[in-house]
């Protein structure tokens, strides 16, 4: 039983992580229909520049808060300058070019810092917390970082359900020729899709960055459960990454547990096609109206 | 026509691409005769060896997953390499070493090693990195005859003299290390409860191997292996937690041992552990722990781990092998820090250069395999190198070592044993002097 | 279509030859390149019919290729047949991979197949630490490189042997390739992808034609693999990381999704930007960090580039130059010959 509930707290911690990364790739899904591999390397890039800072001196919040800001500017800077020629083209080509950006920032990463991998501070502490006069496997930094990403989801949804701002992004990425008629400003909304986009990716590094160590590479595992969590739960919903996530992260942290830790991707690609065997467009797809 | 011509130019403007990449990386490295002379002026002897220049080279990680750490024992090689060539060289020839990044993965070790052999010219390999990836071009390597000297991995497979007679290991393989570790816990740490953490392929299960020589079966009450990539040990660890193991010996690398360190602080839970030299460096320990010993000193989180050691540690700045490497680190490789894998590179270069200094004056391919051979090479290890005819393994055995104070502190007399079932027994010989000149003597 | 076949051994008669007489001039190294231009070219021909022709993107051929590379091995051990017996057979498995992959696969779309596909290439490679008994764990397994026939003289280099091999197999692939887009198949993989509801409604049963695409590409990237084998001598979970699997994907756009022509340029370009881009960053005198990743770093420039000003590939690049320099040749023509307006058809 004890084994148990330290498997699921894990595996919830872990999965507010992949909900975090699955977050940014609806986001960006949602606005531009484009697949956004790079966000492993961007990620890594704000994580690096958040560690740069907090080594120099600064506090921890101060790299938290640049960190995302750095994730906001990035990614509207991406889509404006590289992106935006892409965005009609068809679905191969955007993928290409997320994959040549990917490329490209970890080289970048690796000439500017170099491949050995950097101590990065928790918020709070990882002491795990004593549930029945033992320690389980979730800390308080486990806690800030379900809370967090729970709020961003909350966040992300009543953006795209309260808010003009969000109504102008989901009609412009509906339907883009109608919103320009009626006056929203579509390339601009694109921009906000990926600004919010990287902004969430970029928490997720911060997150879980002092697990990993930061260097070039430490964050393709986490783009990789990050994309399974977001197809399981449907590319199309917040709410979708949220699910996904959690559900690859409980999946993967029994797997490893009872199972052993080299059957972790085995399951990963067990837990999606178990899903998408019955739900091919997700957990949370709309019903699809084209069979004929 | 159209569609023929397409396919067509396309297999001819590549031919064109290889052409121009051929002409692009010729080296011009002479071809010599193979008659070993050992007195007279030098010559061009062998294949990358020239009158004025000695070209080995090796294949290494230098990007992607397994670049951390590793990627500084080819600078740590080059560096040395610089030295002896600001003192003149060896025989009056310049050492190069070419480095050939291969990402960790054996299709691209296939690839750089033919590139390095075919067209680069190489005298000899040096230095080869990964199991996963040398064991793939052993068998080119001793088919071509180059000789493929001082893999970086401790895997076994480096000491087979009759199928492999070009390939030579160095560092104390798995197997030996874990004997001697698993001869100390069962002292030293009698009837407590042992768990293994071990990395998922041979640098784990040999050293278990190993392990397993000394310690009871009914001592060790888990046995956990992690996958390098996957950083969530949580799971395996609460495992170990639950076991009630008092002891968690480790054949980990350095990024793992101190995973286990943090999920150790999350558990509340503080085993003795006992860790292979791969991955108990303290520099490379205290720089990855850095950000989690808030307040504390920075060791605080690695002081008390046991683990072993075969070179001087680089702490022990009174040790004139030390005195040396840190000279030449902080004049030819100043940015990377003085850790367990720069020392580790400039050991292994003194070791090619003392085989080389003992080559002759015109060295051969066949006449550096026999130097070898014939044993007699020291250098800063603590312990003896195992080369004969009948062994083409390294060093020996290990010294027990601590942590103490952020800093390794060799704590028991090296130790030298084999990869079987032979007896481990004291190395009771005195630690080579440094030369004055930190060049080996000829002869 | 029986006009198509004798035109398309034409082209691999005519390119063999070049690709003999070239292998004769080049080094043992550079044939070594040759020999895996050759097997890139059977794996990302394979996934350009299945990306271009039939529009499914998979990221998971990297996997297709482990298989493929496996099981050559283990028939290599288990009996001695000859390699081209191997090959097929490794070819075969690796296509009743595909069929399962497929037919799991053929409800999928889009993303959903990228990250199913995505999740496959992770996946698979650890079936070797799963098994390590059987598949050599994380070291993998090694094999005896192919012997070159002794009526060839005993001192034949074996890499141009190697070259030869993979090169008659890329020929090979390359004719029934190129029946197999001109086909019935191919009209069916393009009338899917184009518009699957229409497709549909002309009775092309579109589950069936996906899984078929899917098995004709699976099928290419086990040859891949068991060629890899036969360049390498090694199958290990470490040559085929998910990085294969999106190398593959590039080499098809990078090359033009959906031509076979293109799927030359694209093995051609694998081979020889990290080649030259790595011969570029030796020659200038860098910092080592720097050194290391500029090969990458170009990589990557290489493809955001060739997407923005010439997304549709190397061949379609091509052609255009091609169009123009005969345009120019022939001014007047323009507009009368028959062949101006024809429909581009990929071959």
């Amino acid at each position: 039983m004890n084994r148990f509930i330290d498997l699921t707290l894990n595996g919830i911690a872990n999965g507010a992580i992949y909900a975090a990364v699955a977050l940014s790739l609806v986001l960006i899904w949602r606005a531009t229909r484009i697949l956004n591999f790079a966000q492993a390397g961007m990620l890594m890039l704000t994580t690096f520049v958040a560690w740069a800072i907090v080594d120099s001196g600064a506090s921890y919040w101060v790299g938290f808060a640049v960190a995302l800001a750095s994730g906001l500017v990035l990614g509207a800077l991406i889509e404006r300058v590289v992106i935006r020629h892409v965005e009609g083209a068809p679905a191969l080509n955007a993928v290409i070019v997320t994959i040549g950006l990917l490329v490209l920032l970890q080289a970048a990463a690796g000439m500017i810092w170099g491949g050995n991998p950097r101590s990065f501070a928790p918020a709070f502490s990882i002491k795990g917390y004593e549930i029945g006069g033992r320690a389980v496997l979730f800390s308080p930094f486990d806690l800030f970082t379900v809370l967090v990403v729970a709020g961003l989801m909350l966040g992300v949804t009543l953006l795209f359900a309260r808010t003009s701002l969000g109504l102008r992004m989901r009609a412009a990425a509906f339907a883009p020729e109608i919103s320009r008629l009626l006056g929203v400003r579509v390339g601009d909304m694109y921009t906000v899709g990926w600004a919010l986009g990287s902004v969430a990716a970029s928490l997720a590094g911060v997150l879980v960055a002092p697990s990993v160590f930061v260097s070039p590479n430490a964050f393709d595992a986490v783009l990789v459960f990050g994309f399974t969590a977001a197809v399981i739960g449907g590319l199309e919903s917040p709410l979708g990454a949220l699910v996904g996530g959690l559900v690859l992260g409980l999946a993967l942290s029994y797997v490893s547990g009872y199972g052993g830790a080299e059957l972790v991707t085995l399951g990963a690609l067990g837990i999606l096609v178990a899903v998408l065997m019955v739900r091919p467009n997700g957990l949370f797809s709309r019903a699809q109206a084209r069979r004929v | 026509m159209r569609s023929t011509i397409r396919p067509l130019a396309a297999a001819c403007i590549a031919a064109l691409g290889i052409g121009v990449a051929a002409c692009g990386s010729d080296d011009g490295s002479s071809t010599g005769g193979s008659n070993s002379s050992s007195s007279g002026k030098p010559s061009a002897s062998a294949p990358g060896i020239s009158a004025t220049q000695v070209t080995v080279g090796g294949h290494f990680p230098l990007t992607g997953p397994a670049a951390p750490g590793y990627s500084e024992i080819p600078q740590a090689i080059d560096a040395y390499f610089k030295y002896v060539n600001a003192a003149g060289g060896i025989h009056g020839r310049k050492l190069k070493m070419i480095i050939r990044d291969d990402g960790y993965n054996p299709t691209n070790t296939v690839k750089v090693t033919k590139q390095l052999v075919l067209q680069d010219k190489i005298f000899a390999m040096l230095g080869g990195l990964g199991t996963p990836t040398h064991t793939k071009v052993v068998d080119f390597l001793n088919t071509s005859r180059v000789p493929d000297l001082f893999v970086s991995s401790g895997c076994l497979c480096w000491d087979q003299p009759k199928e492999h007679p070009q390939t030579f290991g160095w560092q104390p393989d798995y197997t030996v290390e874990g004997k001697i570790l698993g001869q100390w816990i069962a002292e030293k740490l009698k009837g407590k409860k042992v768990a293994y953490f071990l990395q998922n392929d041979d640098f784990g299960m040999d050293g278990a191997k190993g392990l397993d020589h000394y310690i009871p079966k009914d001592q060790v009450v888990t046995r956990q292996t992690y996958e390098p990539g996957n950083t969530d040990i949580g799971p395996q660890m609460a495992k170990i937690k639950a076991s009630g193991a008092e002891v968690v010996a480790m054949f980990t690398i350095p990024a793992y041992t101190a995973l286990v360190e943090l999920a150790g602080l999350k558990l509340d839970y503080h085993p003795q552990l006992v860790v292979s030299n791969v991955g108990s460096d303290p520099t490379t320990l205290k720089g990855l722990l850095k950000a989690f010993s808030k307040g504390k000193a920075p060791s605080a989180l690695i002081d008390g781990i046991q683990s072993d050691a075969y070179l001087p540690p680089t702490s022990d700045t009174s040790n004139d092998w030390v005195a040396l490497f840190k000279k030449i680190h902080d004049a030819y490789i100043p940015k990377l820090p003085l850790d367990g894998n720069v020392e580790y590179g400039l050991a292994m270069a003194y070791t090619f250069v003392s085989a080389l200094q003992r080559a002759g004056v015109n060295p051969t391919r066949q006449g550096i395999v026999e130097t070898i051979e014939r044993g007699g090479l020291t250098g800063p290890g603590l312990v003896p190198f195992r080369y004969s005819k009948d062994s083409h393994a390294g060093y020996t055995g290990v010294a027990i070592s601590k942590i103490e104070g952020g800093e390794t502190k060799l704590t028991g007399k090296p130790m030298v044993t084999d990869d079987g079932d032979g007896q481990i027994t004291e190395y009771g010989g005195a630690p080579a002097q440094a030369p004055a000149n930190g060049i080996p003597a000829a002869g | 279509m029986s006009s198509s076949l004798p035109r398309h051994v034409a082209v691999a008669v005519v390119a063999g030859i070049a690709l003999f007489v070239l292998s004769e001039q080049l080094s043992a190294y550079d044939n070594l390149q040759l020999a895996t231009m050759a097997y890139y070219f059977v794996a990302v021909a394979g996934l350009t019919v299945l990306t271009g022709q039939n529009g499914q993107i998979s990221l998971g051929h990297g996997a297709l290729m482990a298989v493929g590379a496996y099981a050559t091995v283990k028939i290599q051990d288990a009996v001695t047949w000859p390699l081209a017996a191997v090959l097929l057979g490794a070819s075969l498995i690796a296509a009743v991979a595909g069929a399962l992959a497929g037919a799991a696969a053929a409800r999928l779309r889009g993303p959903y197949l990228a990250g199913a596909t995505l999740a496959l290439a992770v996946g698979l490679p650890a079936l070797a630490t799963r098994f390590s008994g059987f598949l050599g764990g994380s070291n993998g397994l090694v094999v005896a490189p192919p012997v070159p026939p002794r009526w060839l003289g005993a001192t034949f280099p074996l890499e141009r042997w190697q070259a030869w091999i993979a090169c008659l197999a890329a020929l090979v692939v390359y004719v029934l390739l190129a029946n197999l887009v001109r086909s019935g198949y191919g009209r069916a993989f393009r009338a899917v992808r184009d518009d699957e509801i229409a497709a549909q409604l002309s009775g092309y049963r579109v589950a069936r034609t996906q899984v078929v695409a899917f098995v004709a590409s699976a099928a290419c990237a086990g040859l891949a693999g068991g060629l890899l084998v036969v360049v390498t001598s090694l199958a290990a979970p470490g040559a085929f990381p998910l990085s294969l699997s999106v190398t593959l994907l590039t080499g098809v756009v990078l090359g033009g999704s959906g031509s076979l022509a293109g799927a030359a340029w694209g093995a051609a370009a694998l081979v020889l930007v990290p080649t030259w881009a790595d011969d570029a960053s030796k020659a200038l005198s860098l910092s080592s960090n720097v050194q290391a990743n500029l090969a990458l770093a170009i990589y990557g420039v290489v493809l955001i580039a060739v997407m923005l000003v010439a997304p549709g590939g190397i061949q379609a690049a091509v052609r255009r130059l091609g169009a123009l320099a005969l345009r120019t040749a022939q001014p007047h023509a323009r507009g009368s010959a028959p062949w101006a307006h024809q429909e581009e058809k990929p071959s």
